[in-house]
């Protein structure tokens, strides 16, 4: 029977099924970061229990760490406790740790592509809902809660039900000014926040295929905000090039050829954009399904509690209102070519939005920035170039909104309070970002282009 | 963990369709390592920023004392897989959570932290929602999958085999995961890498 990418690695994984039991899942790379493990990490010195398999579990921080000058150092005592208990925890069982002052320290999502821990075929999962990304490399990838992180930390298995399969088919060419984050906004505008529920989407199409890995990883990425268990892409020569020489990564590919969705395969359902006619997309409202055009009209029918909280009116359009504060960053579009696409637009230029910062999402991004020239070109723009980390894509390292601050942000939550309690969040693209932060307001990038 | 059968709750509702698990916690109180989170359930709907009640909020509404049953809009617990909202609902009294669909992850930490995540139809939905508006008394039977609205009315709710014979005997996942340590190492072993 010919079967899709996603239950060709589904089955690879099943370790046992028993009657009327979910499948106990082999877990291939687990990855950890400070917010979700501490608890999972005490459950097991609770029990007694140790690791089981250390070499498969990799360790960062992100979601605390400040973006400021690292010669000041962690303020937080919370942040430092958070960070204290990971650093335990990893000493303890063996783990690599990729803490602050390495190299490789990022944003999780970042960094596992980016050090070739992310390959084709595997399961990952991470106590982070944008487990997500990984998805991009042909992985069936999830986030966990952290009673899971800690099963999986003894086990090297979860408990897990199969899926079903959705296809999302984007054809057609994207036009210029349009990214990936706009196709990925269209369809959760499209399908709703619970479009995906209970289903692991695999992205198809020749719009897809023409998308770089790092394309592939923003949309794969906002998989959850659809609802969906998972995203993912099926490899190609695209992949291994990105993969070739990373530190982690195979030396050969060609036995990651299988993972691809055979001709004739069913999905359980499914949905098709048009490239071609997709515009750059914003959201309005306070999840991420309350999303339009750049060019659009706020809907009729939004909710009034969302036009209150966000200080909007329906019927009227978003262009040219203005913004407080511009952030480009998060492990949706923090990555190299997120940067050189705002770059480009912010070239030569001067912001007029009375904030804007930009953080890279990883060390290994910022450098390469910084050797391609682009963290002179995001400061003469008035950009603050910072240290990376997740920031201001939920606001626990001090990077936040103030109440009533409005924010155009390359983020995936616009959820009430994400970037700081009474803040508002407008997500869009680097493009649109920074075009909006130049001219001080809700701006279409494409005069920029 | 202990044995969930049948048990008997006042309801509160909280209307609101797509409420996402940053509101039931916000990120700003993820950074300690305890799970008593109850104060901060719902923070930002329930207090201002000076920390003074909103009165018009439904948690804070006076019949709401001693709620357990919350009755939600649709998709609720979406967004971020942060067990802390399930730590805090439990620890504010939560034992089930009603609505016309639930996030799959959040449905997955409710079931690990003593939480029943209850789906019911679009027909019985508004009903649910109006009892929960006058905090009145549910009935969860989970051994039957069985929920009984306060009009007496009784509707069956899907739920996972495997979950709820955990939840009814007080047993644990993650022992039953060790008890296939065998299993896992025959399939490592019969697999190059792993
Ligand atoms: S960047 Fe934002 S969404 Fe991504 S892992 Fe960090 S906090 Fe989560």
């Amino acid at each position: 029977m010919p079967k899709t990418l996603f239950e060709k690695i589904w089955e690879d994984h099943v370790v046992l099924t028993e009657p009327d039991c979910p499948s106990v899942l082999y877990i291939d790379l687990h990855l950890i970061h400070e917010v979700t493990s501490p608890q999972a990490f005490a459950g097991l010195r609770n029990r007694g229990l140790k690791v089981r398999r250390p070499e498969r579990t990799v360790a960062t921080v992100d979601h605390i760490v400040p973006t400021h000058d690292p010669k000041i150092g962690i303020l937080d005592p919370q942040a430092r406790n958070l960070i204290a208990e990971l650093t335990r925890g990893c000493a303890e069982n063996g783990i690599t740790f990729h803490g602050i002052g390495s190299p490789n320290q990022g944003i999780v999502h970042v960094i596992g592509p980016e050090l070739g821990l992310t390959q084709p075929g595997m399961t990952i999962v991470c106590g982070d809902s944008h487990t997500s990304t990984h998805g991009a490399f042909g992985a069936l990838a999830f986030g966990i809660g952290t009673s899971e992180v800690e099963m999986v930390l003894a086990t090297q298995t979860l408990l897990q039900r199969k899926a079903k399969s959705m296809e999302v088919k984007v054809d057609g060419t994207l036009r210029k000014g349009v990214a990936a984050k706009d196709v990925i906004l269209a369809l959760i505008a499209k399908i709703g926040t619970g479009g995906g529920t209970g289903h692991a989407i695999e992205y198809r199409g020749a719009a897809i295929r023409a998308l770089s890995m790092e394309e592939r990883m923003t949309i794969c990425n906002m998989s959850i905000e659809a609802g969906a268990r998972a995203g993912m892409v099926a490899p190609d020569d695209a992949t291994f090039q990105y993969l070739a020489g990373r530190p982690f990564a195979p030396k050969s590919f060609e036995s990651f050829r299988k993972y691809s969705t055979d001709d004739g395969a069913a999905f359980d359902k499914g949905v098709s954009i048009d490239a071609d006619a997709l515009e750059p997309y914003i959201t309005y409202g306070t999840n991420p399904g309350a999303g339009m055009p750049v060019t659009g009209i706020i809907p009729a029918d939004t909710p009034r509690k969302m036009l209150d909280y966000m200080g909007l009116e329906a019927g009227k359009p978003l262009l040219g209102r203005p913004i407080d504060v511009v952030f480009i960053g998060s492990c949706t579009n923090s990555r190299i070519s997120d940067l050189r696409a705002a770059a480009s637009v912010l070239k030569g230029r001067k912001v007029k939005t009375p904030r804007v910062l930009v953080v890279p999402g990883s060390h290994a991004i910022k450098k390469q920035a910084e050797s391609e020239g682009l963290h002179t070109i995001f400061r003469e723009a008035g950009f603050d170039w910072r240290e990376p980390g997740c920031s201001m894509c939920l606001a626990m390292n001090g990077d936040e909104l103030k109440p009533g601050q409005t924010c155009v942000s390359t983020s995936n939550r616009n959820f009430e309070g994400r970037q700081g309690p009474g803040g508002r969040t407008l997500l869009a693209s680097p493009y649109t970002a920074a075009a909006s932060a130049l001219e001080g307001a809700v701006a279409d990038p494409r005069r920029y282009l | 963990m202990d044995p969930i059968t049948v048990f008997k709750g006042k309801s509160v509702s909280i209307p609101i369709a797509n409420i996402d698990t940053d509101q039931i916690t916000p990120a700003r109180y993820l950074k300690g390592t305890e799970k008593k989170l109850g104060s901060v359930f719902f923070r930002d709907w329930r207090f201002n920023a000076d920390g003074s009640p909103k009165p018009e909020f439904p948690l804070n509404r006076p019949g709401a004392q001693g709620v357990s049953i919350l009755v939600a809009g649709d998709n609720y617990g979406c967004g971020s897989s942060r067990e802390h909202a399930p730590w805090a609902m439990h620890d504010f009294g939560i034992r089930a959570v009603i609505s016309t669909s639930i996030a799959d992850i959040h449905t997955n930490n409710c079931l690990k932290n003593g939480i029943i995540p209850i789906v019911v139809d679009a027909a019985t939905h508004p009903e649910a929602l109006a009892a929960g508006e006058q905090n009145l008394e549910f009935e969860v039977d989970l051994p039957n999958r069985t929920l009984t609205l306060p009009s007496g009315r009784k509707v069956t709710f899907p739920i996972d085999a495997f979950a709820q014979r955990c939840l009814v005997q007080g047993l644990d996942e993650l022992g039953y995961l060790r008890s296939h340590a065998k299993a896992v190492e025959a399939y490592e072993s019969a697999r190059p890498g792993r």
